[in-house]
């Protein structure tokens, strides 16, 4: 009798990818299963936001093995693009369109239904005024509440999130939290850096270090706890 | 890729008519270049006559180039670029939408730009269809050579310089035939600028192909 064995959603093998001449990957070894939360630590120019976009195919793989959501990043990486989200230090918006009008793009551009813009924007507590207006004149804070609702109305199979904690206010930094449970529960794949270890380990099923490009360590982080104690505690109950 | 065209122009025009740019900036730049050329020529009537449609292509190569890097310049903000290549827009869809839009706001151009020289220089266009025809190649050739241009200088530090300095050779077949196809028109004689207009077409055919081969290539590198 033979098990089936479900390919991971991320697959690097060996992986390089340069940023001009520097190697930002060098040699990335890394697998995450579908429905894994993995949060990236690690110092200033690890390689978390490197290793973040070549997820996401914008970062050439130049040697080794990259295969995302079944795609490998070097043949088919428009595919990619366009299962993935990515949250990223710049906003991605379009300072003269509102925040309807952005998320409404992003949604056409996806071939997603426009209609879960406004649902979207409802929860990232865009609404009013705020959602007819420019999003040149909106706070930084506002702008990345908008990506993220982007983000959220195209539902993406994984979600690339650089230091999503950064310039959120303590309740959309709560409410990031909960989308990205929801994400995970519903299969898809997190994949985050963060240099706030407290905010961001909680979050992960799994907390992988790197340095130098590398990954370099792995520990195991709150969601896989508490979803451990979970299992346990339901098969004491039985 | 017709969707990704119609979606990306539809957001780029959508941007120029809030940002107010090409009316507030690049129109009064194009009709100031006429007037000063036409400073620079003197007063003498026959003289700003003969030289109207040069002036003209030259007025609408310099609000190409303006209008151009505008259009890459809304890409650069906050990384928006890499946000249109992370959506998985075809790129030669993105080619196309970033082309068409820029055509749109050159043909609004060249229809204000018409009317500046005939008022300025007292110009009359006697062979209105060569005219037309010109403007509507060399809107195509000038936007297509334009957008690939662009792409190849817009993840630069120094596009805004580098970008005059890559296109406008570039455009000088679209200068030459488009100046000589309206000499023809203004003067009248109408048979004289069919061989303008098909350089202008071929022009337009060669870079529209062009884009749409290479704009992916171009925007992986840039």
């Amino acid at each position: 009798m033979s098990t089936k064995v479900t390919p991971p959603a991320i697959h690097f093998r060996a992986a390089v990818a340069l940023a001009g001449r520097f190697p930002a990957l060098a040699g990335v070894d890394l697998n995450v299963a579908y429905g894994d939360v993995a949060v990236f630590l690690g110092a200033n120019g690890a390689g978390k936001t490197s290793l973040l976009r070549a997820c996401a195919g914008l970062l050439p793989v130049t040697s080794g093995d990259a295969v995302i959501l079944g795609c490998d990043v070097v043949a088919d990486p428009l595919e990619i693009r366009r299962r993935v989200g990515l949250l990223g230090h710049a906003a991605h918006l379009y300072d003269e369109l509102n925040p309807v009008e952005n998320v409404r793009f992003v949604l056409r551009a996806a071939r997603s239904d426009i209609a879960r813009a406004d649902p979207a924007l409802q929860r990232l507590g865009i609404v009013g005024r705020l959602r007819k207006t420019q999003v040149g004149r909106l706070s930084a804070g506002q702008r990345r509440r908008v990506v993220i609702a982007g983000l959220l109305a195209r539902s993406p199979e994984l979600w690339l999130l650089d230091e999503p904690h950064a310039g959120l206010d303590a309740s959309t930094r709560e409410l990031l939290g909960v989308l990205i449970e929801e994400a995970a529960s519903s299969g898809a794949t997190v994949l985050l850096s963060s240099h706030e270890p407290e905010l961001a380990v909680p979050l992960a099923d799994r907390v992988i270090t790197l340095a130098g490009g590398r990954v370099v360590g792995e520990t195991t982080g709150g969601r896989k706890r508490v979803r451990s104690l979970t299992e346990r505690s339901r098969a004491d109950v039985a | 890729m017709w969707r990704d065209t119609i979606l990306v122009a539809g957001k780029d025009l959508r941007i120029e008519i809030r940002s107010r740019v090409g009316i507030w900036q690049i129109l009064p730049f194009a009709l100031l270049t006429l007037v000063l050329f036409a400073f620079a020529l003197g007063p003498d009537a026959s003289t700003l006559r003969s030289f109207a449609p040069g002036l003209f292509w030259l007025a609408v190569l310099f609000s190409a180039v303006l209008t151009t890097q505008r259009s890459f310049a809304i890409e650069s903000d906050e990384g928006t670029r890499d946000g249109m290549r992370l959506l998985g827009i075809d790129p030669a869809g993105i080619f196309l939408g970033k082309a068409l839009a820029i055509a749109v706001q050159l043909a609004i151009l060249q229809v204000l730009l018409w009317a500046g020289i005939t008022v300025l220089f007292g110009v009359r266009t006697h062979t209105a269809w060569i005219a037309i025809t010109a403007s509507l190649l060399a809107t195509v050739g000038l936007a297509c050579a334009g957008v690939i241009y662009g792409a190849l200088s817009a993840g630069l530090r120094v596009r805004e310089t580098l970008l005059p300095l890559l296109v406008l050779p570039v455009l000088a077949p679209v200068l030459i035939a488009g100046s000589k196809a309206w000499s023809t028109a203004l003067s009248g004689a109408g048979s004289g600028g069919t061989q303008w207009l098909r350089i202008l077409a071929a022009f337009a055919a060669v870079y529209l192909v062009v884009g749409v081969v290479l704009y992916g290539p171009l925007q992986e590198a840039a």
